[in-house]
């Protein structure tokens, strides 16, 4: 029988029941391949159930850094009889499929590798069942310790550390991990020839969320306001924002904290929360995803129009409707950059890892500041949910926040002509705001979503309306300035053929463009992170003849906004479109791209396989 | 609708108060509202309480949804910032603007389609979540802007102008507020100036969600002979439970009472709101009595006015979620940023 043979690259998945406590196993697993020094990227596939349903955890380990998602398993850890069938079926030939030989069964593959750990009858010296179904995930992380050659000792400490304070639940972990240990030693020596091998290619990195990270950037970002609604996948923006402030924003005198957390009644009382903070001086925000922005709708207008600053996390997840709450897709672009009745655009950022993240959330109350408007943080399910290799995070203290263009006391007792909160005096389409409550006689108004004058007065002279709505492009032409602009591949452009992509789709982009690269295929590539779109993006279009556009969404989103916005002819954009729920893959990148060139477009642009 | 600005010279001896401002200084744009409308009378007893009782008017923030009466913030206190929001929604933008700086007064405006059928969710989290603010409900039971739909407080028997039948039986809104916990609920009648600015001082002055459910009659869709909230069906049905008197701190009791007949309840700067009791069983002290009240004047067919519940030393929103004294929008970089130091130790602890 074929085995095989590798190190620091393969990917292992774990199959286990929810809510088995597998999950934080299956994390430290990864962990332990994290402090060996290979980068890793564990990914969580779970369903939208409590308890009972099969969940899988999938690690992808890679000394070379190609951490996106990746078709075919090298080991399973089978731990849910339920999906036997189905995860057998995922495993590549030679192999490896772990499973709980308490029970002994046969398996309807020969090309694959089947061991046996009794877990259950390993556990049976822990007294109480409870323990031993949790411990019986020690076990299997013991046992791939020893297989794959990965130092004990690092999850010993990994133990300690994550039981520090529940000091009697160190023992009795280790203890279930020494057994799995043993039981590979005495059993399983040579079954395996994948192997973990020490290296320092995670040297300047750290692994996080970018829902973690997202949380993280909104405190350093000077958020004090948080309004939300539960809702998958975005609950553990708002959950980190809530840890970190909770660490660091309460007064240590007083014991009070610098800050506001409201769990809202629903997502519109949560972005109207966001909005009256915002329009009061303080940074606010709200964390959701597809079906929030929906209910939002009517708020966003509202924010756009009488332009109040505004940051909605969207961590965007499967549609349409309620879809697929715990998988992935890029699908809200237009719903997001249009959001709303009447003529509305707004700003969008899109962070590609972690570290993006904490950069972009600290840039988006910037941004909405002086801007004035709503911002758009486009993250998705992959990115912020899962742990993902990134680089360190890191911090100029000589950073200050920038809260645009506002008028304080002195201003406004030195102004000799009428304050007019509309007034575009600068000339970029951004005017000036006051806080309620600055000065006694000088800078109120009305704020209103109802047509209005310079002076915030309410109008129905069509002129004046007109005027406004063009003032607002202007002042979107100002935002193409001053967002971050697209990251390119390369110094220069040297091919005819281009590539845009955006978001998580960076981590798999790299790897395709490096296997087209050893194909012979030369291809330039750039990477958005804003709308609207910067004028490098436009030289970029310009500069290539063919454009492929990859996107984790069916309808082509982005490319409908780079033709709509750009006027740019349909025929010179290609759709590279994954939206099975699945992070998109190296292989189908590069697949659909080679399929084009070679002139055998496939016919249906379906899903992240291959 | 237009914009009409009121010509500010007034007359030299006009009344001055502790900031030397005139009743005219409170005053705002000039209302487009029908004549005779009932929300007119509200933003006048709004602009006598802030002018009787030196507010500044800058300190006020003026909130509201959409309606008749959410364009009413525009005709009272120029000087104050306002907030025009969407339909039903005021609650949330005050909730947000009130945690962003707990220091200004919060004066919510909405209606009885605003707040009893689109916007009854905010309403309701409104009132359990207790930010420290005044929401006035003007209260008609009609939706004027869209010539007289019926809305959800119009009562069952009520008719329409047109002789239409209403279907579905009214929503109380001070019983729900007062079950919701809101710790101030009160109802007041536009055409009853007397009981209504007393009201607004003590509600200017408690800390908490102060409901004000005021029947304001709709002169152009509601005040017929069969509609239950006409000036007549009022005038004639209501029922005030006390006589409210609002004494400031520091101001000597002077409103006589006979003995024994009134209660006095002390707010939460020391201000004391003294009313005179109109009916044996009333005790705005006790949810119970409240309740029962309402339940007893509604079968009998009675509009109960007069501050109906009352709880001084209720916890408001900002106490709950335990936020800082200094407003969180004048909170510095130094206060809101950990800097490089956190994020190296940070960056230690992911790896």
């Amino acid at each position: 029988m074929s085995k095989i043979e590798s190190i620091n690259e393969f990917v292992i998945k774990f199959a286990n029941v929810n809510g088995s406590g597998s999950a934080s196993a299956n994390q430290m697993f990864a962990k332990g391949v994290f402090r060996s020094g290979i980068p890793v990227s564990p990914k969580n596939i779970f369903p939208s159930n409590i308890q009972g349903l099969p969940t899988w955890f999938e690690v992808r380990v890679s000394e070379k850094g190609y951490l996106g998602r990746k078709d075919g398993i090298d080991i399973f850890v089978a731990m849910n009889p339920q999906s036997y069938y189905q995860d057998l079926q995922e495993l590549n030939s030679g192999g490896y499929f772990i499973y709980d030989s308490s029970w002994e069964r046969k398996f309807d593959r020969e090309d694959v590798n089947v061991l046996g750990i009794p877990l259950v009858k390993l556990c049976l010296e822990f007294p109480n069942l409870k323990q031993r179904l949790l411990f019986k995930n020690l076990v299997y992380v013991g046992a791939l310790s020893f297989m794959l050659g990965i130092d004990k000792e690092i999850y010993i400490k990994l133990i300690e550390e994550q039981f520090k304070g529940k000091e009697k639940l160190i023992a009795p972990n280790i203890r279930a991990l020494e057994i799995g240990f043993e039981y590979a030693k005495e059993n399983l020596e040579d079954a395996c020839d994948i192997r973990v091998k020490k290296s320092n290619k995670t040297d300047g990195l750290i692994l996080t969320s970018g829902n973690d990270a997202a949380g993280l950037g909104s405190v350093y970002g000077g958020a004090t306001v948080c309004a939300w609604y539960p809702i998958t996948p975005s609950t553990s923006m708002a959950e980190s924002f809530t840890k970190y402030c909770e660490d660091l924003r309460i007064d240590p005198e007083t014991g009070k904290n610098n800050f506001a957390i409201i769990q809202a009644e629903d997502e519109l009382a949560a972005v109207g929360m966001a909005i009256g903070a915002n329009w009061n001086g303080a940074r606010a925000f709200t964390a959701t995803s597809g079906p929030g922005i929906s209910l939002m709708g009517e708020f966003i207008g509202l924010a756009y129009f009488s332009e109040v600053p505004l940051v909605i996390f969207n961590i965007q997840r499967g549609g349409p409707s309620t879809g697929m709450p715990t998988r992935t897709q890029q699908s809200d672009i237009l719903a997001c950059a249009f959001a709303s009745h009447g003529d509305t655009k707004h700003v969008l950022l899109f962070p590609s890892d972690p570290k993006e993240c904490f950069d972009f959330a600290v840039e988006a109350f910037d941004l909405a500041d002086q801007l004035q408007t709503p911002v758009f943080f486009m993250s998705d399910l992959d990115l912020g949910m899962n742990d993902w290799s990134t680089p360190e995070f890191e911090w100029d203290d000589s950073r200050i926040i920038n809260r645009g263009k506002v008028l304080n006391y002195e201003d406004l007792e030195n102004m000799d002509t009428e304050y007019g909160r509309y007034n575009d005096v600068d000339g970029d389409g951004i005017p000036y705001r006051t806080y309620p409550g600055t000065h006694p006689s000088k800078g109120a108004y009305f704020n209103r979503g109802t047509s209005h004058d310079a002076f915030a007065r309410y109008t129905e002279d069509g002129k004046i309306h007109a005027e406004v709505l063009l003032r607002l492009s202007k002042k979107y032409q100002t935002a193409s300035k001053i967002l971050p602009g697209p990251k390119f591949n390369q110094d220069k452009n040297t091919s005819s053929m281009g590539v845009i992509y955006f978001g998580s789709t960076d981590v798999s982009m790299q790897e395709a463009l490096d296997s087209m690269t050893e194909e012979g295929i030369a291809i330039d590539a750039m990477r958005i992170r804003s709308f609207p779109f910067n004028l490098e993006v436009w030289e970029f279009i310009e500069d290539h003849d063919l454009l492929f556009i990859v996107e984790q969404n069916r309808d082509g989103q982005m490319r409908t906004l780079i033709m709509a916005e750009g006027g740019i002819i349909p025929d010179k954009l290609v759709s590279i479109l994954c939206f099975d729920g699945q992070p998109i893959t190296a292989d189908f990148i590069s697949t659909k791209i080679i399929s084009h060139l070679s002139g055998k477009p496939e016919a249906a642009l379906i899903g992240g396989t291959s | 609708m237009t914009y009409i600005v009121k010509p500010k010279n007034h007359h030299p001896n006009l009344e001055r108060n502790e900031l030397g401002l005139t009743r005219r200084d409170y005053e705002g744009a000039i209302s487009t509202l029908c004549a005779g409308c009932g929300h007119d009378s509200i933003s006048a007893a709004i602009i006598d309480a802030c002018f009787q009782l030196s507010i500044p008017s800058y300190q006020v923030a003026k909130l509201s949804g959409i309606g008749c009466s959410s364009k009413a913030p525009a005709y009272f206190l120029n000087q104050s910032h306002g907030f025009n929001s969407v339909h039903g929604r005021m609650p949330s933008i005050a909730t947000g603007a009130n945690v962003a700086n707990h220091e200004l007064l919060y004066l919510g405006v909405s209606g009885d389609g605003d707040s009893a059928s689109i916007g009854i969710g905010q309403f309701i989290h409104a009132a359990r979540r207790q930010p420290n603010m005044i929401y006035i409900v003007e209260n008609n039971g009609t939706y004027g802007l869209t010539k007289g739909q019926f809305s959800a407080t119009n009562d069952l028997e009520s008719k329409s102008k047109y002789g239409e039948d209403n279907l579905f039986p009214a929503i109380d809104l001070c019983g729900m507020a007062i079950q919701l916990g809101a710790s101030f609920v009160a109802r007041g009648f536009s055409g009853d100036k007397d009981q209504l600015v007393p009201l607004l001082k003590a509600a200017i002055n408690h800390k908490g969600f102060c409901l004000l459910d005021i029947i304001s009659p709709c002169v152009t869709f509601n005040n017929h002979n069969t509609s239950t909230k006409s000036y007549d069906h009022i005038r004639e049905h209501n029922e005030s439970v006390s006589r409210p008197d609002f004494v400031p701190l520091g101001k000597e009791i002077t409103a006589e009472y006979s003995e024994g007949e009134n209660i006095d309840v002390a707010l939460h700067d020391g201000s004391i709101l003294s009313l005179e009791k109109l009916s044996d069983d009333y005790n705005p002290l006790d949810k119970k009595s409240a309740l029962e009240n309402l339940i007893k004047s509604e079968k009998e067919g009675k509009v109960t006015t007069g501050l109906l519940y009352i709880d001084p030393n209720a916890k408001d929103l900002k106490e709950t979620i335990n936020m800082t004294d200094k407003p969180l929008n004048k909170l510095e970089d130094g206060d809101l940023c950990p800097g490089n130091k956190y994020i190296s130790s940070l960056n230690d602890k992911l790896r």
